[in-house]
């Protein structure tokens, strides 16, 4: 009885009604689509740390990290590839030769990270090869050629054939130079990592710095699911107990800050959201309350009991926000699914997205559980307005309200 | 038998302190099958008798029996489902539920009384078949006319199967027609169906209909008069 006559009452005023309802659900919409988006930056951030800039994990001489000293390298990497790739989970494993150093143009020099890679074995681990804009990835057979990112090129005004001299300390520690050309542009879409950081062949590099091949700084090694990196972390930490085994997290501490500080926003924004919906909700009962004193005196004369009467506002209130809630949240997930689709393009940002790293291509992403967890912090806010009106209702003097103009 | 029976009931607001003696010392009762009216000048007290005869205020002292149970002493809890189950309410706006149909409006309070289905619907349909609304059971309130909400609410009061009927100024917001054919219905039911209706009213066609008057003035019960004893006097 009390869940139709509360759904009755809340068609009583059907403008007001739906204004409340229109109000939820754009909020609820805007909630859900926010952490779809937010979720979509996030989660193709991570994509690019792990996909483009650094893989699941790596490996290297315990130190190397601290200062890339040239010194602290692996020793017979192919066998330590080799034991890698034997590890469950694990899809590919690359070697690198990486030396910071210096490179110059006609026109101009720049620091820079040289990487040596094996571009066959370099394909399975990173998509560098597919972020070339200009020329291509090692496919010309030619000796020292180096792909260098779009932003470098600018900043040493060349482009596709121009010649680089790169200076590099070598095995002896002896600064030596070497003569490449660009043979490739990439575009990441981080213009940090696009200007810091060029590859050439490990072959070349081992030539030039004096490496016999069977040495390097880093394996990069790619996992077939995110969710295993720890597992495999965990077992190649046991199998390299010599050697430096870390995660993306622990190489990209930022990526991970940024999962945890994006989680905290999302949770403060849709909190702020809804206690704005909060606050017009208890207006409107309030109303609804105060509307209704004649009539829910009577209700409480003709001997409805005081519990009955605050479920009555409570369901009328939890009917209004779910039922926008409801709607808000259908609208929030399908346009976040079409969109994890079709992309969002903010074409117009694209400079300021890539100089912190992001791509200005974001794919929104939402998840059932999050769904979940929406709906609940709605029925919440809707059992949490109501309380405030209900116990108005309760204060009601049946023989006063009764006989009120 | 007596149903109702008051002694010494006097009730003190505390209006800012200043204490407003709104009944003082009344004693009355009231038999089954009573058509009384309670009259008097406004402010004389009328309405604080109704709210306390109907357990919808308490006296500050005296006791209020009812079918046997004392009410100053029952809990608020207690108290709402005694009014459900004992008492009828019949208000001078109506205070219909605009979004129930008649039917479902005079059908609340067994609901309330958690009446079974099929037994709500029969006694529904007498009800209506009573005030002579049959027809209009799909109707929502604002359908009908002021005469007929107020029948449709003498109903809904009937419903529960009271001990009495308590009637604040029930024709006060109706047209000379319209309180004619309620006071008809409320007096046909008395008559037929030996309920109790004690009215509080200003109105003299109440008055007239009504088989005892009760006079009140500051407070204080100053002629308690049965009709049929006046008839015998002259």
């Amino acid at each position: 009885m009390l869940w139709l006559l509360s759904w009755k009452n809340v068609w009583r005023n059907k403008l007001r009604s739906i204004i409340v309802i229109i109000a939820v659900m754009l909020g609820v919409f805007a909630g859900v689509f926010m952490l779809a988006f937010m979720n979509g930056m996030v989660e193709e951030r991570i994509q690019t740390v792990i996909r483009t800039e650094i893989s699941h994990i790596q490996i290297h001489q315990p130190g190397f990290l601290e200062n890339n000293d040239f010194s602290l390298r692996i020793n017979n990497i192919d066998s330590i590839i080799h034991l890698a790739t034997q590890t469950g989970h694990v899809a590919a494993a690359s070697k690198r030769i990486v030396i910071s150093s210096m490179v110059a143009s006609a026109e101009t020099n720049s620091g820079i990270k040289i990487i040596g890679i094996i571009p066959d074995q370099e394909s399975k681990i990173t998509n560098i090869g597919e972020k070339i804009t200009d020329g291509d990835y090692f496919r010309n057979q030619q000796k020292n050629n180096v792909v260098i990112g779009k932003k470098l090129a600018e900043k040493l005004k060349v482009g596709l054939g121009k010649k680089l001299i790169i200076t590099i300390q070598d095995v002896s520690t002896n600064i030596t130079s070497g003569a490449f050309r660009v043979g490739g542009i990439f575009d990441t879409d981080n213009d940090m990592y696009d200007e810091s950081i060029i590859f050439v062949r490990f072959s070349d590099l081992s030539l030039l710095s004096g490496l016999d091949g069977t040495q390097a700084h880093e394996i990069a090694v790619i996992l077939d699911k995110d969710e295993n990196t720890d597992q495999v972390k965990a077992e190649l930490r046991k199998s390299l107990s010599t050697l430096e085994v870390m995660d993306w997290m622990e190489l990209s501490p930022e990526a991970g800050y940024l999962v945890s500080a994006m989680d905290q926003y999302t949770v403060i924004f849709m909190v702020i959201i809804l206690l704005a919906l909060c606050f017009g909700i208890i207006n409107t009962m309030l109303m609804v309350v105060l509307e209704r004193v004649r009539e829910i005196g009577m209700l409480m004369a003709v001997g409805m009991s005081k519990i009955k009467v605050f479920y009555m506002i409570m369901l009328e209130t939890v009917y209004l926000t779910m039922t926008g809630g409801t709607v808000g949240i259908a609208a929030g997930y399908f346009a976040s699914k079409y969109l994890e689709r079709v992309g969002i393009d903010l074409f117009f940002w694209k400079e300021v997205y890539a100089s912190i790293g992001y791509s200005s291509l974001i794919y929104p992403k939402i998840d059932l559980q999050t769904i979940m967890i929406v709906s609940l912090m709605v029925i919440f806010t809707g059992l949490f307005s109501a309380i405030y009106p209900a116990f108005k209702a309760l204060k009601l003097n049946p023989a006063e309200a009764t006989r009120m103009e | 038998m007596n149903i109702i029976e008051i002694k010494g009931v006097t009730k003190i607001y505390d209006k800012n302190t200043i204490p407003v003696h709104a009944l003082n010392g009344i004693d009355l009762t009231f038999q089954e099958g009573e058509f009384a009216s309670i009259v008097g000048p406004s402010g004389s007290g009328k309405t604080t008798l109704l709210n306390i005869l109907g357990g919808l205020d308490d006296a500050t002292d005296g006791v209020v029996l009812i079918d046997g149970v004392d009410l100053t002493a029952l809990s608020g809890a207690k108290k709402t489902t005694f009014r459900k189950n004992k008492i009828g309410f019949v208000f001078q706006s109506f205070n219909l539920i605009p979004v129930l149909t008649v039917q479902e409006n005079i059908e609340f309070i067994m609901q309330l009384q958690g009446i079974a289905r099929e037994d709500r619907e029969k006694r529904t349909a007498e009800l209506l078949e009573a005030i002579g609304l049959s027809d209009r059971k799909n109707s929502r309130p604002n359908k009908l006319s002021g005469g007929q909400q107020q029948r449709v609410a003498v109903a809904r009061a009937l419903a529960s199967k009271p001990k009495f009927i308590l009637a604040d100024e029930p024709t006060a917001n109706l047209d000379s027609k319209s309180a004619e054919n309620l006071l008809d219905i409320m007096g046909k039911l008395n008559r037929e169906e030996n309920i109790t209706f004690i009215f509080s009213t200003h109105d003299l066609r109440v008055m007239n209909k009504a088989k005892r008057i009760i006079t009140i003035e500051d407070g204080k019960v100053i002629s308690d008069v049965v009709k049929e004893e006046i008839h015998n006097l002259i």
